[in-house]
């Protein structure tokens, strides 16, 4: 490809760009021209050079750029390779000497070149290693395992083997592994000399992480984010003048500077709305996976608004504001919450109906016009009585209502399901199990107009 | 777009770097370890003439960045710290009121008081001259954005924290930073004799919009890997112990791995490096940790929670050691 640039860049690039914006990267015409300056500008015989030139000119935040690296290797991997099947061309060296080596000594120069960082050496080895283990590339047929597989065999682990061998970087075994699966792509590809479908990169990858077996740190850096936005809602609303109320006092001392003219208008400075938040959130089986995304982000708001507090509640329902004030670690929040809440009585199954009436007991003087109400649940109330109307009081009493349902509402109200008899009681429902929801969710609280599309 | 592109001036291709290589040098040599992203970057805003926008967590570097490139190119650095409620005259110009009334007050006493009546015309004229007199660069307060684009001699333009602003305000930047001009109604349009480098740096609290990161280059700059920050800290102290170097950027690294309000940036390391050199210390054990950590971890509640995980670890390796030893 890079012989004849002319030929067949330009197009590649447009098309590589249309598959950006198929994952939802906005990507414009002014952002493709800025590519194509920039590639005038540098070297792209070198791949790192070539990569971070169109990343600096196409992908603009991290979220995008997670998207780029992930299609940028999938894209141009297949362009060469479709390439490669046109004009059938193999690679021939394919290191058939794979049974007769070394195992030990293979081991040791992954290693060594793992700690080295070396791209172009742990490709090599990336090969040598599927030609030992994986029998010259057949394997199991599966990418996945045969990755995993060879892995395990080579002993690579991040905490280092034993005391003798040093850790390995996680991030440079996952380079490694990246090679390794590349490796066997090609292989494949060259088997039966065609190109695997492409499929658009699964809604999965993006989706919050949901299950509670998955890395709590994951849940964290999707709340991380969320957090800093929120810190900053009480400042945007300062800087506004939008409807300021002039001080005539402070503007006549003004005027002083100025010979008593005018020139100079001072306002009033205006209080920011401080929000006074009450979050309930279900943690009862049906929304075990939800809970864990829910419980972080009750965490992360209570890092960034003083007035908040939270409860939980399954069958009855349970204050827990101080835990999340004294604890600072996510782990041990939720087994206090756990063994503390108090919140299952026999059966475990959610009542809201009577979560409705303990709650309103608890915090009917509290509940004002600048208090916020925010249910995270899925309304599934398993069979009991739902109480709408005292959730109605409670709606009623507190300036906002919102309801965040980790269901997709194409389900709502199937099944045990009345979402449909509280909904038109809150101010706002929103279904919420991706990242984009909760964005959507966050810019309605921080006063900003809602997404267009919800969905 | 691409009419964008041609207006603006032409970097002058005689400076501008000719390899990212060169960048990288240039960089190092001001005290600045640039990443291959980062050369990458500053290398093509001064070919492109493009600005760029630098996002991270706090205390990664985004500042630096534009500090060095100015070092490394000799440029002037100005500087437009950005806050809420920041507005158009404290960025791009004022008229200086008080120059102007002043102006205005000593031509009145040479127009007598009855003149209305005498001459209305003659008093018209002297009204209109001295209007122009007043609405002229004498009376202009330049702001660090006008500054940037008048400025004689190329200059580095950082603009910090963009997103601390509001949306209006980023709505006016983007004739700066498109077109390099500033319209002033009353003198015209002054636009750049030189094509300055621009440097936005913000800290990702809200999401810029798209016409803003349309007109610039994006760099995500993130902490470092161990290595380089161990370079980073062994540059800015040369003293210290290669050994204690890597201990401690390791301890760092740890302390950033936990779910902190503030964690430890990389000026943060570099300061605790010349304490433990100013305390003498050869070795990074639980008690000298202990005593200095308050250096890299500034909340009450951190200071706890970095306490009990970090120094339990220092005292477990610490005994694993004497264990091996016994």
């Amino acid at each position: 490809m890079t012989a004849e640039p002319a030929r067949g860049l330009a197009p590649r690039l447009v098309a590589f760009c249309e598959e950006l914006r198929g994952e939802g990267v906005a990507v414009g015409t002014s952002e493709i021209l800025d590519a194509f300056a920039a590639l005038e500008e540098v070297p792209w015989g070198q791949q790192e050079d070539f990569r971070e030139a169109l990343a600096a000119t196409i992908a603009k935040s991290p979220e995008d750029r997670r998207v780029f690296e992930l299609l940028f290797d999938r894209y141009f991997f297949r362009a060469s390779e479709a390439e490669a099947i046109e004009r059938s061309i193999g690679e021939d060296r394919r290191y058939d000497g794979g049974d007769r080596l070394d195992l030990d000594q293979l081991r040791e120069a992954v290693r060594q070149a793992i700690a080295d960082g070396r791209d172009g050496e742990m490709r090599d080895l990336a090969r040598l290693a599927i030609a030992a283990f994986g029998r010259r590339g057949e394997g199991s047929g599966v990418i996945g395992v045969d990755v995993q597989r060879i892995r395990r065999a080579l002993g690579l682990q991040a905490q280092g083997a034993g005391a003798e061998q040093p850790a390995l970087d996680r991030d440079r075994i996952e380079r490694f592994e990246r090679h390794l699966r590349r490796e066997l792509e090609r292989a494949l590809i060259e088997r039966t000399e065609r190109l695997p479908p492409s499929r658009p990169l699964a809604e999965l990858d993006r989706a919050l992480p949901t299950s509670p077996a998955q890395d709590l740190a994951a849940v964290h850096r999707a709340v991380a984010q969320l957090k800093r936005r929120l810190a900053t809602v009480g400042h945007e609303q300062r800087g506004r003048r939008r409807g300021a109320v002039v001080d005539v006092r402070r503007t006549m001392r003004a005027s002083l500077d100025t010979g008593g003219v005018p020139l100079r208008l001072k306002y009033r400075p205006r209080h920011p709305r401080r929000p006074e938040i009450y979050v309930l959130c279900d943690v009862s089986t049906s929304v075990t996976s939800a809970s864990v995304f829910f419980l972080s982000v009750l965490h992360a708001l209570h890092d960034s608004f003083r007035k908040l507090r939270s409860f939980v509640f399954i069958e009855r329902i349970s204050e827990v504001t101080d835990i999340f004030e004294r604890e600072r670690d996510f782990r041990a929040i939720s087994e206090r919450i756990s063994r503390e809440g108090g919140v299952a009585d026999v059966s475990g199954y959610t009542d809201y109906g009577r979560v409705w009436l303990e709650f309103l007991e608890q915090i009917v003087d509290d509940l004002g016009p600048r208090s916020t109400v925010i249910v995270l649940g899925d309304a599934r109330t398993n069979g009991r009585e739902p109480h709408a109307d005292v959730f109605a009081r409670v709606a009623e009493r507190a300036g906002r209502t919102f309801w965040l349902n980790p269901e997709p509402r194409l389900y709502w109200n199937y099944g045990d399901s009345v979402m449909a008899a509280y909904e038109p009681h809150c101010t706002a429902a929103f279904e919420c199990w991706t990242t984009r929801h909760l964005e959507g969710f966050v810019n309605v609280v921080a006063g900003g107009t809602p997404l267009a599309d919800q969905a | 777009m691409a009419e964008d592109a041609h207006s603006a001036p032409s970097p002058r291709s005689g400076e501008a770097p000719r390899s990212v290589s060169e960048v990288r040098e240039a960089l190092e040599r001001v005290g600045y370890l640039a990443d291959e992203p980062a050369a990458l970057v500053a290398y093509l805003a001064q070919r492109l003439g493009k600005p760029i926008l630098v996002e991270g967590p706090a205390g990664v570097g985004k500042t630096e960045l534009a500090k060095a490139i100015s070092r490394a190119t000799g440029r002037q650095l100005i500087r437009l710290q950005c806050y809420e409620g920041l507005d158009e005259a404290k960025a791009l110009y004022e008229w200086n009121y008080r120059k102007q009334l002043l102006r205005i007050n000593a031509e009145q006493p040479q127009t007598p008081p009855a003149s209305p009546a005498a001459g209305p015309s003659g008093s018209a004229e002297a009204r209109a001259s001295a209007w122009d007199e007043i609405f002229s660069e004498e009376f202009l307060l330049t702001r660090p954005l006008l500054a940037a684009i008048a400025a004689a001699d190329p200059v580095v333009l950082l603009i910090d924290e963009i997103d601390k602003t509001d949306q209006e305000f980023e709505a006016m930047l983007l004739e700066v930073l498109s077109e390099f001009q500033i319209s002033i109604p009353e003198l015209g349009v002054i636009a750049a004799r030189t094509h300055p480098v621009v440097v936005l740096t913000s800290n990702n609290s809200r999401e810029l919009t798209e016409a803003l990161k349309r007109r610039c280059l994006y760099l995500w700059l993130d902490y470092p890997e161990v290595e380089r920050e161990m370079e980073i800290v062994r540059l800015h102290s040369p003293e210290i112990d290669e050994q204690l170097a890597r201990r401690l950027v390791e301890v760092v690294h740890m302390v950033r791995q936990l779910d902190l309000k503030k964690p430890p940036s990389i000026a943060e390391s570099i300061d605790w490096a010349r304490a433990l050199l100013l305390l003498g210390a050869d070795d990074l054990d639980r008690s000298v940790f202990e005593r200095t950590m308050s250096i890299i971890v500034k909340h009450r509640s951190d200071l706890d929670l970095v306490a009990e995980r970090v120094g339990l670890k220092l005292g477990g390796i610490e005994g694993l050691g004497a264990e091996a030893a016994g």
